[in-house]
């Protein structure tokens, strides 16, 4: 205690430890009462039958207040420590709270995952690679396996080459932005919303009766007979992954059209005084200036496409042979309750990413974010 | 190739400029036409839902109600008369708890991570302790973790400590899930901030702490906002972490999405009630990315790397 050991020639012995033990006790009342505030505010929002309107603004200062007070009260003992004591202390409170959590919502379980995935239904007895040997021999996981590469092709694609077309063709326009905002909008919705959305459009009703889904109406228009799409295999996968292509695209476009904007127009000029058509600029100058943007952008999609679960959980629920790898673990974890292959697909689900995620990384740190 | 003379340059200029709008119009005009879909039919009343596709409904303005909005937000029973005569009583959907159940699990699950990856991102950045680089290779390391991973063990964990359920315990889930990738980007934004800045901080005697509320964090604003709003939209369009740790036996919190799914499995040809359902649970992110579309777009972007 730096400042006490100023004044301790002014008193004597008793008063010395009677106010280090006032301290001591300070220091443990402070963070104590702090806890017990925070305990009881827990025992509230679990058991109130309060209005909601009272949960809520209630658990939003509980849970935002209480987390800044932590740090707070944290920095307030460490504060009361002698120099040496705050220099080991200090990093603990920056780096402690990030450390700790991570360690127990990703590190461990990822551990707990991979020796959870080499035991049987309900983890008491060592199997092996029985889980995986299942996997990879089970016909609905096949039909995973299948499908999840067909959105990872087709949904990378389709939202990659759409993105590129209409990123060119906004770069060119008047309503450059009116465009490029409606077109992103749908990144705000989730897949769920987009479900209803979708599922609405792809409404089938029989020969008889007037169609309400406009794909429907489109093709009785046009003299067809009205499609139950969603169950219409093997093109429903297709008809889901076009849900993806709906939401992804304006992504792609957002940043292949910024990558666009730095090609140097003096490139441009040359190509178009050397009497190059518009198609061939874009082919051997743009393509190639905004390669490294386009490869970003597959790779972040392909991500999603991996582990794409919303869509097909509330569109199919997996049914009509449109299963996936996630639909698959929800299915074996939370339906079969069999937590070997759940964990098992997870592992095979992180192996698949990896690569990928440290590829985007490399490239991050080339790229100007903010 | 012959020299094409300015005049006709100028006049294939325009024919093109035509082009490329009609199909850029096209395209777009594509692209709202599901959502535009839904909007209209939310207003529409249940039997000319059924009876007629929507694009057929702007010759009929009268027809317009906005009483699905208010059968889909309440909780009460709603009844109405069948064209037959027949009364048919039908529950409500309780949209607006769910609505507010989103808004409690969403903001701390935003500010948390925010909050302890700012003050990680300081510490690794501006601290010198033992294990500073290795911590922080593993930090970005686990960027890689899909959460799936995580389900299980951390199910398994609520259930003993009886946080299943329960507001903190899927706050903390989301926090786990963003802070990875929260601590990465703050890290990169706080590193750049110059020394000599900090360093007259100290000169006048300020801790790390009050240099970091102080200093650091208003500094950050840009990187602590684009971060905030990819969260937002992440956690607010959230299914699978809300199915697994709110959902349950003797569960009673229910989020936006898992409510607008219920209703899409209790009441699958009530398109009356699903679009204003639907419209419900998009509103507040749609009027987050109409109001703060520069932040939004670069939040999105920011967070294509997470796991």
């Amino acid at each position: 205690m730096s400042n006490f050991s100023m004044n301790k020639t002014l008193e004597k012995p008793s008063q010395r430890i009677l106010s280090w033990i006032a301290r001591l006790f300070i220091s443990i009342l402070v963070p104590f009462v702090v806890f017990v505030v925070l305990y009881f505010g827990f025992r509230f929002l679990r058991d109130s039958q309060a209005p909601q309107i009272v949960i809520t603004i209630s658990a939003i200062v509980w849970g935002v207040g209480g987390s800044a007070a932590l740090y707070g009260v944290t920095n307030w003992v460490i504060q009361r420590t002698n120099e040496s004591w705050r220099k080991i202390l200090t990093p603990f409170m920056f780096v402690g709270p990030a450390v700790a959590i991570l360690g127990w919502y990703l590190f461990i379980p990822t551990i707990r995952s991979l020796v959870l995935s080499f035991y049987d239904r309900s983890s008491q007895n060592f199997v092996g690679f029985d889980n995986y040997a299942y996997l990879f021999s089970d016909a609905s996981m096949q039909t995973a396996f299948v499908n999840n590469i067909i959105w990872l092709v087709v949904g990378t694609a389709g939202s990659v080459v759409l993105g590129l077309i209409i990123a060119l063709l906004a770069d060119r326009s008047r309503f450059e932005k009116v465009a490029k905002a409606i077109i992103f909008a749908p990144m705000a919705i989730s897949f769920v919303g987009a479900g209803v959305i979708w599922k609405f459009m792809y409404a089938y009703r029989p020969v008889s009766s007037n169609q309400i889904g406009l794909l429907n109406a489109i093709v009785t228009f046009f003299g067809g007979d009205p499609q139950n799409w969603i169950v219409l295999r093997p093109w429903n996968t297709l008809f889901l992954i076009i849900i993806l292509i709906w939401l992804q695209t304006g992504f792609a476009m957002v940043v292949l059209s910024a990558a666009i904007k730095t090609v140097p127009s003096q490139f441009l000029e040359a190509g178009r005084i050397d009497g190059a058509s518009e198609l061939r600029i874009i082919r051997s100058i743009v393509i190639p200036t905004i390669k490294s943007s386009l490869i970003t952008v597959s790779t972040t999609i392909l991500l999603i496409t991996l582990k794409v679960f919303d869509i097909v959980y509330s569109m199919t629920n997996g049914l009509y042979g449109t299963e996936v790898l996630a639909s698959q673990q929800y299915k074996q974890m939370f339906k079969f309750l069999h937590y070997g292959r759940g964990s098992a697909i997870a592992i095979i689900i992180l192996v698949a990413v990896t690569p990928v995620i440290w590829y985007n990384l490399k490239q991050f740190g080339n790229r100007e974010v903010f | 190739m012959a020299q094409a003379t300015p005049k006709s340059m100028k006049k294939t200029k325009t024919v093109q400029e035509v082009i490329v709008n009609a199909v850029l119009i096209f395209i777009c005009i594509i692209w709202t036409l599901p959502t535009l879909g839904v909007f209209v039919t939310s207003f529409r009343d249940r039997d000319s839902v059924l009876d007629n596709g929507w694009w057929t409904s702007l010759s009929t303005p009268s027809e317009f109600t906005t009483q699905n909005y208010s059968q889909v937000l309440a909780g009460k029973d709603y009844s109405y008369t069948k064209s037959d005569g027949t009364v048919v009583v039908s529950r409500g959907d309780n949209m607006l708890g769910a609505f507010l159940n989103s808004i409690t699990v969403t903001i701390p699950s935003v500010i948390i991570p925010i909050l302890i990856a700012a003050f990680a991102a300081y510490g690794f950045a501006w601290l010198d302790f033992p294990g500073r680089k290795i911590l922080f290779g593993c930090i970005v390391g686990l960027l890689v973790v899909p959460l799936q991973i995580a389900l299980i063990p951390i199910l398994r964990d609520y259930m003993k400590i009886g946080l299943n359920g329960s507001y903190l315990g899927i706050w903390l889930a989301h926090t786990g899930f963003g802070l990875a990738l929260a601590t990465y980007l703050l890290f990169n934004y706080i590193s750049t901030i110059p020394r000599s800045i900090m360093e007259s901080a100290f000169l006048d005697g300020a801790s790390h702490f009050t240099t970091f509320v102080r200093l650091i964090l208003p500094l950050s604003v840009p990187a602590l906002a684009s971060f905030a709003i990819f969260q937002f939209i992440w956690v607010w369009n959230d299914l699978l972490v809300a199915l697994v740790f709110l959902s349950g036996a003797g569960q009673t919190v229910e989020v936006v999405t898992q409510r607008l799914l219920s209703i899409v499995g209790s009441r699958g040809q009530d398109w009356h009630l699903l679009t204003a359902g639907a419209f419900v649970s998009m509103l507040l992110p749609l009027t987050v990315f109409f109001a703060l579309q520069r932040f939004f777009v670069r939040g999105l972007m920011a967070g294509s790397v997470k796991g």
